[in-house]
Formats: C-alpha cells, structure tokens, sequence
C-alpha cells in the first residue's frame, strides 16, 4: 500500500492579536497562536485515518490545509504526491483540487438555499468546465436519493438528507480522497447511522480515501483503520484503530477514552479528568500535557517529548 | 421507597397555528424521585425541552399546557399565577440549559449573581449570603474559587462557566434541577467532569434531577431510570438499564442499534427508515408505524397505544413484555 496522502512536519501559525493601536497603547505584546504544531501523518490509499481531538486541538485547520483551503506557515502536505501550495504546473494543480473534496459539518450551511439541487451537485464539474449530462440524476441515486430530487431546493430535505445532497455533490469529480469535517455532528443517530453506512459503502464500491475528523470517538472507532489523537494541535498519538482503542499509550489518550460515556456504563463512577484544556496562545512548556497528567515528571515540564514507535502505535510521551 | 418530588401526569402542550393546532407534547407522564436522575432522550423535535420547559412554566407562547396536571411534592404548580410560579423556579427548581450564557448576566460578577439570587430566595443576610455563595462555587468544583468570585462570565471557560450555572441553580437547594443538554456543547472531558458534579450534587443532596440529553452514553452513566420521546410522545419509560440493554419499543431498539457501538467494529449500522414526522403530519395510531419493523394492521389504526401503571413501551407488540 502506498500513502495518498502526507503530512510533513505540518504547522500553522494565526496572528490573534489585537490591532497594533490598541497594542501600542495597551503595551500588550504580539499574540501568536500556535493551531497545528509540527504534525506529521500519512493517510495510506482507500483507507479511513480518523482524527480526534477536543475542541480547538486543530482538526479543522489540518483538514482545511489538506484540501489547500489554508496555507501552511510551514511544513507541507502532498496528496498523491503533488503539494498543492509550490507546484509549478497548472494542469497537476487543477487535476489534484479535483481529486480532493470536502465535507462540512453542516448541511443546511454548506448547501446555497437558492440553487437547485442539480446545480448544487454538479458545480465541482461546471467549474472545471467537464460533462454534467444526467450527472447529478446518477449521484442522487448512488447516495440512495431519487434522481427526481435534482430539480427541488435544499429546503425540501431533512438533514440526513441534506447532507447526502453534499456527499454527491463531493462525488462529482471522482474524487480519491474525502476530507469529512464532523460530517455527523449535526445529525440525530438514527440518521447519522443512515449517512455512516453510505459513507462506508462509497468508500469500498469506489476506493476513496478518508480523513474522517472528529470529535466523537465512538464515530472514529466505528469508521476508522487508523486513528491520530490530537492535543493542543500537536499530534500526541497516531495507532492502528484496535490498538488505539484497546490499549492506549499516551496519558491523553486514555483520559479521554475513560472521559467518554459508554453505552454500558450503567450507574460507572468516573474519575473525571482534571484540568482543561491550557490558553493555546501560552501554551504549557515541555509536553503540553503535563500539567493534567497523572505520570508527568521533571522531565515533562522542560522537555518536548519526541514521536516514537511502540509497535505499530507513534507516540509523543517520555513515560509511554 | 424516596418521596416523589416530580410528577407529571397526560401533560399536553399545544401551538394552536393557522392551519392545524400542533401538539409538540402529547400526554405524557412520569415521575421523580428525590436523589433519582430520570432521563429525557430522544430525537432533535421529539418534544425534550418542551417538556422541561411546561415543567418550569417556561412554555414560550403562543405555545401552552392544555391538559393534564404537573404536581411538585404533592402541590399542583400547572396553574399558578406567573409571580408564584417565579418564586418556585429558583426556589423549588433549578435550572441548567445548553448556553451558560442564557442563564447568567454578562453585566454582574460571579458574586453579585450568587448573592442576589440567594438573597431573592432564602431569608439570610448579606454576610451569610456572601460566605454560602463562595461555598457554592467551591461545591462546583470552580479552582481558587475565592479568587474567581469578582470575575465575570466572559472570563472563564465553557466549561467552568456551567459549573457557575449549577452553583447559581443550587444556592437555593432546589428539590429539582432540569437540566437540558447541559453538557452538549461541551467536550468530553468537561462533560464526564459536569455528569460526575451532577451526579455527587443528586447523591449527597437528594435533589431530583430531570436531565434531558440525546446522547445514548451520558443516560447510561448518569440516569437511573430513562424516557425515550418520539413525536412527542412517551415511547418508553424504565429503568435505565433495562430500557438500553432490553429496549421494549421497537423505536428505542432501533435507536440503540443505529448508535455506533465499541464492540461491533467495522460492522454495518443499523438505519431506521425516514425521520421523525412533522408535528402537522403525525400518523394515525402509533406514530412511528411508518419506520417501524414490526408494524401491523393494527398500529396504523387503532388509537395510539398507551403506557399504563406498569406497562414500559407505549407499543401494540413490544419486544419485551414488562416486568413489572
Ligand atoms: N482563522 C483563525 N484565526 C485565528 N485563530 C484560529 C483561526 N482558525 C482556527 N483558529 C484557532 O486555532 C485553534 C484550532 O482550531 P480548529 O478549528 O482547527 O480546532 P478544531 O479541533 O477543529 O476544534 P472544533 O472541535 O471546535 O471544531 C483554535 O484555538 C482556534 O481558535
Ligand atoms: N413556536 C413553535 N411553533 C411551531 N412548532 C414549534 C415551536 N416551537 C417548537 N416547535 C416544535 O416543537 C417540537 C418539539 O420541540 P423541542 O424543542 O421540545 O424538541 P427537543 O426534543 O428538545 O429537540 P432538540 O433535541 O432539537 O432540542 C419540534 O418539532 C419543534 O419544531
Ligand atoms: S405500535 Fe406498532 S408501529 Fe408502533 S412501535 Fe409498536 S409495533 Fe411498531
Ligand atoms: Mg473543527
Ligand atoms: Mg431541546
């Protein structure tokens, strides 16, 4: 197998500062903010990498400089082999943006009220200037819609649907590679399951390629083959799915698996995490966990702990 | 046997519109224990919040309670003069919704919002209020609380913001919190760290907590015992792990196998045909009869079934009978 995708060294700095008067007069220094540290993955081809992480750790930055929404501040991203942001020529640039599309988390935003849903489904193809003939009257079908749904609005359709309408839509190019945001988020479970299923049937019928990004662990657990925990934007464990979720390594990793509910965890009595998630724009020195984590020592305070291999599971931690 | 705190009984809440009158809450009956946590689930429109919000008298209108009774330790609250009924949210009930920020005043500090609703409801002075406001901060678990009492809402997080929010809901010992998806718009660690405050907070107190949420996970950890809503209505009603390990209704099971699940891998999920019908457009009979697996003749016909002393589901052929 060979990576479609890969992450190098990936980092991406926002200047949140406050307008340089105000800075001035207030005497409050620059304020950068550090959303994705140095992160390196590679997503192999007609696999689903799952990433994880809590709210602000960086998913939907990284996602966002994977489809070139977003450039790097440094480090790069290649996605079969051509990096979207320094490649000189034309045609590789249009083929690769065609090769990649992306999924939001939600369907009543991400879809234009005004256009018919044919429309909608067939832009990604009308703008590259391709063939659309009966184009989207297929897809409806293949989402498990009905081709006469191609000349209604979007407000004719329940979300569940709605974001099927997006998922065809992300269909018309042929893409390889599917970056989902929180596709699921929005939906009730009854229809998250419905837009799940497709996602898997899609994935082994036309050999797409997924970054399924997340916050819900029990949604990558289920989808995944590979899954990278975030904190902080920095990428603290990446492992196998089993791996992942039977045997944890980094600290993080399992304060959050025993932090999130359990089906059967009838009457459980948690040891709820401690802490919160640190200011990003100071961020704690040494390991950015340390100062939640229940094994932290000297050395976590004062040391960036390094990726290293224990089996087939990376891990960023000195006492994994 | 705890006192009963809460009990609802055939509460009906109706939207008279220009075409239909709507019935987002259609007869539906429970009750709460003192130190008992019921869980509310069900769909986004199955009706949750509106059932908490005819608890408190909170119905916006043109929405109103039009039938059945709701009783607060024996007395009945359903049709008390909004001036009392302001006295008893506060007093007898506590409330925690989604937003912190809809329950707290951006304008006052953390203290001057403790001690002024202490003051409003319990008969102590400035000083006593004071001392048991920072006493409630610290029963939140709200770190260096004393420090953090002059603060305003914006300056803490999410998270510590809804531990304010319950601190503010408990300073006049309530009997019942309601609590609408308190931990929704929270990540999973400050979730486990509220349910578990909560869930102390029920233990030690013996307060009623009604804690409405959609998530399958948090019901089974906090609740003891759970109401599933459909389309308004109650489907099913139980102990909670009787009710999520043996659903009765075929709705609930549908609902439980259709939730990702640790164990089953890479497996298929189970779909539940269609969505949750518009409240203009709820089917004859049982109204889930569309999507349901077990549907017959007489669902789509007879008069919804319903829940009686010791029934579970509100179902013509339940997969369980109830063990009573
Ligand atoms: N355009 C921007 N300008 C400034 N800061 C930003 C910008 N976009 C993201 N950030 C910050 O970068 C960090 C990472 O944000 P990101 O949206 O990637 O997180 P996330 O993991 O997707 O979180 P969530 O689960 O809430 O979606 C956050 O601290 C966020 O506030
Ligand atoms: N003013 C109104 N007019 C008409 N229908 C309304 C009005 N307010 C609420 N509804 C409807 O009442 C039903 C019940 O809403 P409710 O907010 O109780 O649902 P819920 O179970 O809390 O859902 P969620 O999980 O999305 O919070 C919904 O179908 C909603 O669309
Ligand atoms: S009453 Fe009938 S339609 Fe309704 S849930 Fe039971 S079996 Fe299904
Ligand atoms: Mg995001
Ligand atoms: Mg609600």
């Amino acid at each position: 197998m060979s990576a479609l995708v890969s992450v190098r060294n990936l980092t991406r700095i926002f200047d949140v500062s406050k307008p340089w008067l105000n800075r001035l007069i207030e005497r409050l220094p620059r304020a950068l903010l550090k959303a994705v540290h140095d992160v390196s993955f590679e997503i192999e081809e007609k696999t689903i990498y799952g990433l994880v992480g809590e709210s602000g750790s960086g998913k939907s930055t990284i996602g966002k400089m994977i489809v070139g929404l977003l450039p790097p501040t440094d480090g790069s991203v290649e996605v079969g082999g051509v990096n979207l942001f320094t490649e000189a020529d034309p045609a590789r640039v249009a083929k690769t943006r065609s090769d990649i599309q992306m999924i939001f988390q939600d369907p009543y935003a991400s879809l234009n009220p005004r256009w018919r849903v044919r429309a909608i489904i067939e832009e990604p193809v009308t703008v590259l200037g391709g063939d659309t003939g009966g184009l989207a009257e297929r897809l409806l079908e293949q989402v498990g819609l009905s081709a006469s749904d191609a000349g209604k609005y979007p407000h004719e359709f329940s979300g569940g649907q709605r974001q099927r309408i997006c998922v065809a839509r992300a269909l018309a190019s042929k893409p390889k590679l599917l970056v989902c945001d929180e596709p699921t988020s929005a939906l009730d479970v009854s229809v998250q399951a419905q837009v799940l299923n497709l996602m898997s049937d899609l994935q082994e019928e036309l050999g797409l390629t997924y970054l399924l990004i997340s916050h819900d662990l029990t949604v990558v657990q289920h989808m995944a083959t590979k899954v990278g925990v975030l904190y902080l934007g920095r990428l603290v464990e990446e492992a196998p799915r089993e791996d992942l979720f039977t045997s944890p390594k980094h600290p993080y990793t399992r304060m959050l698996l025993e932090a999130a509910p359990r089906l059967d965890g009838f009457g459980r009595q948690v040891d709820p995490p401690r802490g919160e998630i640190p200011d990003p724009i100071n961020p704690p020195s040494g390991c950015a966990f340390h100062p939640r984590c229940p094994l932290a020592v000297d050395r976590c305070k004062s040391e960036p702990p390094q990726m290293r291999d224990i089996g087939q599971t990376r891990v960023a931690c000195h006492m994994a | 046997m705890a006192e009963r705190v809460l009990r609802v009984a055939d509460l009906t809440v109706e939207i008279p519109t220009r075409h239909a009158v709507l019935r987002p809450v259609d007869q539906v009956g429970f009750d709460i224990a003192a130190g008992e946590v019921l869980g509310v689930v069900g769909e986004s429109g199955a009706g949750k919040s509106m059932t908490g919000n005819a608890v408190i008298g909170l119905l916006d209108p043109p929405a109103r309670i039009t039938g059945g009774q709701i009783t607060l330790h024996g007395e009945r609250i359903d049709n008390l003069p909004a001036d009392q009924m302001r006295r008893i949210r506060g007093n007898e009930i506590g409330m925690v919704f989604q937003d912190p920020l809809t329950s707290l005043n951006p304008l006052l500090t953390v203290r001057e919002q403790l001690t002024e609703t202490i003051l409003q409801h319990l008969p102590v002075s400035k000083a006593e209020a004071e001392a048991r406001a920072l006493a409630g901060l610290e029963e939140v678990g709200i770190p260096a609380a004393a420090r953090r009492l002059d603060a305003y809402p914006h300056q803490f997080s999410g998270g510590m913001r809804q531990r304010v929010v319950i601190a503010l809901a408990l300073c006049a010992e309530p009997s019942l919190i309601i609590a609408d998806e308190p931990t929704t718009a929270l990540d999973v660690s400050v979730q486990a760290q509220i349910i578990a405050l909560l869930k102390r907070l029920c233990r030690e107190r013996g307060t009623a907590v009604m804690l409405i949420t959609h998530d399958m996970g948090v019901i089974a950890e906090a609740a003891d015992r759970v109401a599933v809503m459909y389309a308004g209505r109650l489907a099913e009603l139980g102990d909670v792990r009787d009710v999520l390990t043996n659903p009765a209704h075929p709705y609930t099971a549908g609902l439980m196998a259709s939730t990702p699940l640790a164990a089953q891998g890479h497996h298929r999920l189970n779909q539940i045909p269609g969505t949750m019908p518009r409240l203009d457009a709820i089917p004859d009979g049982c109204a889930f009869n569309p999507r349901c697996p077990r549907v017959a003749d007489k669902c789509r016909k007879e008069p919804r079934p319903r829940v009686e002393e010791g029934d579970r589901a509100s179902c013509w052929f339940p997969l369980q009978e109830a063990v009573a």
